[in-house]
């Protein structure tokens, strides 16, 4: 027997005056390897016109799709309802910018956050067109590739208790990408440039270990080791500014 | 309404619309970009298996080089391409790699020693030179003579498009995401912007621009059934079509890729197969080496996809609830290949459609997946007709793919059109005027905005969910990958009878803002007269070339077909123009593939004859003249030092 199922959307559109936050509910009949893409689409298509969401890939790999599912950060686009009891609560993303019922503007979050963080291979060379590329050692190029795996989903940041509690907070995410380019030779950045960019209450020391983004990362990236890599990182860079004061 | 002024206008910000505006930005002028969604959630992050160049470093590249990869290209677009441009691709695809390098894409490199791997379903010990270690290496991809096809395990687009994003944000380049281009600023031939809207808040905007440049994407969404994300609707190469001056090219060119999963249409890269996937059917038989002895698997898309369909018509698909599929054989491969290099593939059966593929078969079948026609434009990318109009990647026909493009050449060319093209741009736009012409702005932009109030306010009842799944079912039906006279005939005066009802749609969502169903609806005609050009071009090309195959003509007919179908659109007319163009200058003669047999009619002009002509009838088609002269990049006969003619008589 198929199942109706019972979805509470929270609805609210900040460009339409005098609306006010609040739950639409839908019923839906379930069909085979139902997931959250198509559902969300049909409720759109044939009772709600103006529900707002994001889907692009509906593959799992853009991250524009991530939102509250029962209480849960998570990408909608790979949920299948099966997996999910009859009454299904949608909400936002917390911490983004709400642009819309489900939507919300990670995007210029990211943005924004790749600024901060300088996120680009910091380097005085000059692109030689005519030159060999500059070898680099397989294993490393894999270390690098685990952690540009992050789709910039947002799941973490939401997830995060810091983050709701210090809006800088570079979240989970944020350490992954500075991670990311630690590990990468081709980046000239050193010791001490990293300890000013992470070595605050909004960077690595801000993290009070509840690893909630480990827990809900759709790409399981291995946050716990990056974490741990800067924070050895950083400790040994805390040595470095210590020994240079007793200098002084 | 406000109105931004920047040098250069690129609408579309996945690769090609990236790498474009970072070679503006470079040359010292001010960029905007415009996208639907925030740049790093482009389709181009869904490309997982790679980008071909003839880089050569691993022991299977041995000996390539550009002129091979060209030679690959061409037979793969079954002569369909211009040569020349395919050539400038070939040539700058190894610079491209390098370059995308040297801005931090950790690509895989070579690992010197011996490895087991996969070849015409046998497990073979290669030995990588050691003298290679730690360059660039690549995999196996279908019509290839080489290993070419560079990668970072199986999320090539992924970590390229970030590489490229992130060097977008240290150039400080402007990006308006959530942003929709509606339609041309243009007067007397020369385009001066767009008109677009703000899927953030439905503002109605004027951007102008010395140059403009679109970079959307294809049109595979109008398939309904696609590989592709769901924004790829023919956003970009519509804006063109409705100028009624610029010319799309080869529409009728659709690219159908053997393993989309069932249901759900997701791709599963071609790198499956590369690392020695399987195709079976419904015995669990490995039927592809029967139809292919020579490239089994890995023949050109085209091919491995009408033989999987041939042999699902033979009676030996899988049956299931969402139709006949055959299956794809991953788990020779074992766990650790499937978990890291082809791990977004793990992830994507395990999670939609809860097959294991380390233990299980992958439901696959042929499903829509690229767009080889769009937006016509010359070497430079400048768009046929109008001036100060580019357009790069997957909406241009600029056209290296012909009718059929080789697995990880798009990706590819998303980034060698990207710097070639976007240097074109960047030129074009240092010596342009500004024509801040805001009036003539206002002027587009109050059509827009009729075209709002009338949809948000009309009386009629016709539904644009609706609508848009009577287009998909239409193509579906008769526009896939077989076609017969008859069959098109239906979608024709189907699409025709669509279009007639377009005056129709109303839109129900009446709350401001992003209002989904609005965009839909502002998008429909779009896709409805696409979808007709596609199945009008297709029924009027009486032959089968690449992916367009015709049941009742299976010839190739180089006598009367060796050219490109030029569609456009004039304001207010009930029917397209159709035009037809020399597919450019010819290097290679006209001849057998080497894989998918078939018959061909052979042209009746010298290579001398048909290349005469060339120049001359493109230009009365709305060619700009290039940059530099029409053949200079193709050189002479290159091809005869190279396998397999070299050893030829």
């Amino acid at each position: 027997m198929a199942r109706t199922l019972t979805f509470k959307i929270f609805r609210y559109n900040p460009t339409k005056e005098n609306d006010e936050p609040h739950i639409d509910t839908f019923e839906l009949e379930e069909t085979p390897r139902l997931n959250l893409f198509t559902a969300l689409h049909r409720i759109r298509e044939k009772q709600a016109p103006d529900l707002m969401y994001d889907f692009v890939c509906r593959a799992g790999i853009c991250g524009s799709c991530a939102m509250m599912i029962n209480g849960r950060p998570t990408l909608a686009c790979r949920t299948l309802t099966a997996d999910l009891a009859d009454t299904i609560e949608l909400y936002p993303l917390p911490f983004f910018k709400l642009l819309g019922d489900l939507s919300v503007d990670t995007g210029v979050w990211f943005h924004d956050m790749a600024k901060r963080l300088e996120s680009w291979i910091h380097t005085t060379k000059e692109f030689d067109p005519t030159a060999e590329e500059e070898r680099m050692d397989n294993a490393t190029a894999n270390k690098i590739y685990e952690s540009e795996r992050c789709i910039e989903c947002g799941c973490c940041v939401a997830a995060c208790a810091t983050a709701q509690v210090y809006p800088d907070f570079l979240g989970a995410a944020g350490l992954n990408r500075v991670g990311r380019f630690m590990f990468d030779p081709r980046d000239t950045r050193g010791e001490q440039e990293w300890f000013e960019l992470v070595s605050t209450d909004i960077g690595v020391f801000g993290c009070i270990g509840m690893m909630a983004c480990d827990d809900v990362c759709p790409k399981d990236l291995p946050l716990l080791e990056v974490f741990s890599y800067i924070r050895r990182k950083m400790n040994s860079g805390v040595k470095v500014a210590v020994t240079e004061m007793d200098l002084t | 309404m406000r109105t931004l002024i920047s040098d250069v206008l690129i609408i579309g910000a996945g690769l090609a619309g990236e790498r474009a505006a970072i070679a503006s930005a470079q040359a010292g002028l001010d960029v905007t970009m415009l996208s639907l969604v925030p740049p790093r959630r482009s389709h181009s992050a869904a490309a997982q298996g790679g980008m071909q160049a003839s880089l050569g470093n691993s022991v299977k590249g041995k000996g390539d080089n550009p002129t091979v990869h060209w030679l690959d290209t061409v037979k793969g677009s079954d002569w369909g391409a211009d040569q020349e441009v395919a050539r400038i691709f070939a040539d700058n695809a190894p610079i491209a790699m390098r370059e995308m390098a040297h801005f931090g894409v950790p690509w895989n490199r070579v690992e010197g020693g011996p490895r087991d791997v996969y070849i015409k379903g046998k497990k073979t010990t290669i030995v990588e030179d050691d003298a290679n270690e730690g360059l660039i290496t690549a995999r196996d991809f279908g019509g290839t003579a080489k290993w070419r096809t560079c990668y970072t395990a199986d999320g090539t687009g992924h970590t390229v498009l970030y590489a490229m994003d992130n060097l977008a944000v240290q150039l400080d380049i402007t990006i308006h995401d959530r942003m929709e281009a509606l339609c041309l600023i243009h007067e007397d031939g020369v385009c001066i912007g767009a008109i677009v809207r703000s899927l953030r808040d439905g503002e109605i905007l004027a951007y102008l621009a010395k140059a403009t440049a679109i970079a959307t994407g294809g049109y595979g969404r109008l398939y309904g059934e696609s590989t592709n994300a769901i924004i790829n609707e023919g956003t970009g190469s519509w804006l063109a079509l409705q100028t009624g001056l610029v010319p799309l090219g080869n529409m009728e060119a659709v690219q159908f890729h053997p393993t989309g999963i069932v249901p759900t249409d997701i791709l599963v890269t071609e790198g499956c197969r590369g690392d020695g996937g399987l195709l079976l059917d419904v015995d669990g038989y490995r039927f592809m080496p029967e139809y292919e002895p020579e490239k089994q698997e890995l023949a050109s898309r085209d091919v491995v996809s009408r033989r999987m369909k041939q042999h699902i018509l033979k009676g030996k698909g899988v049956q299931s609830s969402y139709g006949e599929h055959l299956w794809l054989d991953l788990r020779h491969l074992g766990e650790e290949h499937l978990t890291t290099k082809l791990r977004e593939v793990y992830d994507i059966c395990m999670f939609f459609i809860g097959v294991n593929p380390i233990k299980e078969l992958i439901p696959v079948r042929p499903t829509q997946h690229y767009s080889m026609g769009g937006i016509r434009v010359n070497k430079d990318g400048h768009a046929y007709g109008m001036k100060g109009l580019f357009a790069l990647g997957e909406v241009a026909c600029w056209d290296m793919h012909g009718f059929n493009r080789l697995g990880g050449n798009s990706l590819a060319e998303t980034v060698v059109a990207g710097m070639v093209v976007g240097n074109k741009i960047a030129d074009y736009a240092k010596t342009a005027e500004l024509n801040a012409n805001v009036s003539l702005a206002e002027k587009f932009g109050k059509e827009q905005t009729d075209l709002i109030q009338h949809l948000l306010t009309n009386s009629g009842t016709e539904d644009v969910y609706a609508l848009r799944d009577e287009i998909a079912e239409l193509l579906k039906d008769h526009v896939h990958i077989f076609r017969t006279g008859e069959g098109l005939e239906k979608a024709v005066t189907g699409l025709k009878e669509i279009l007639g009802r377009l005056k129709n749609v109303r839109v129900k969502a009446q709350a401001p803002g992003m209002n989904p169903e609005l965009s839909q609806a502002l998008r429909i005609e779009g896709m409805a007269k696409q979808a007709y050009i596609i199945a009008k071009g297709a029924l009027l090309r009486t032959e089968s070339r690449g992916a367009h195959t015709r049941e009742d003509y299976p010839a190739r007919d180089d006598k009367n077909w060796l050219n490109r179908t030029l569609a456009s659109w004039k304001i207010g007319a009930d029917e397209p123009e159709f035009n037809y163009e020399p597919v450019g200058p010819l290097d290679l003669p006209p001849g057998d593939r080497g894989y998918g047999g078939g018959q061909m009619i052979d042209m009746d002009l010298s290579l001398e004859e048909y290349n005469a002509k060339v120049d001359v009838e493109q230009k009365a088609l709305g060619k700009h003249t290039t940059s530099d002269p029409i053949g200079v990049s193709l050189p002479k006969e290159a091809w005869r030092e190279e396998s397999p003619y070299k050893d030829a008589k």
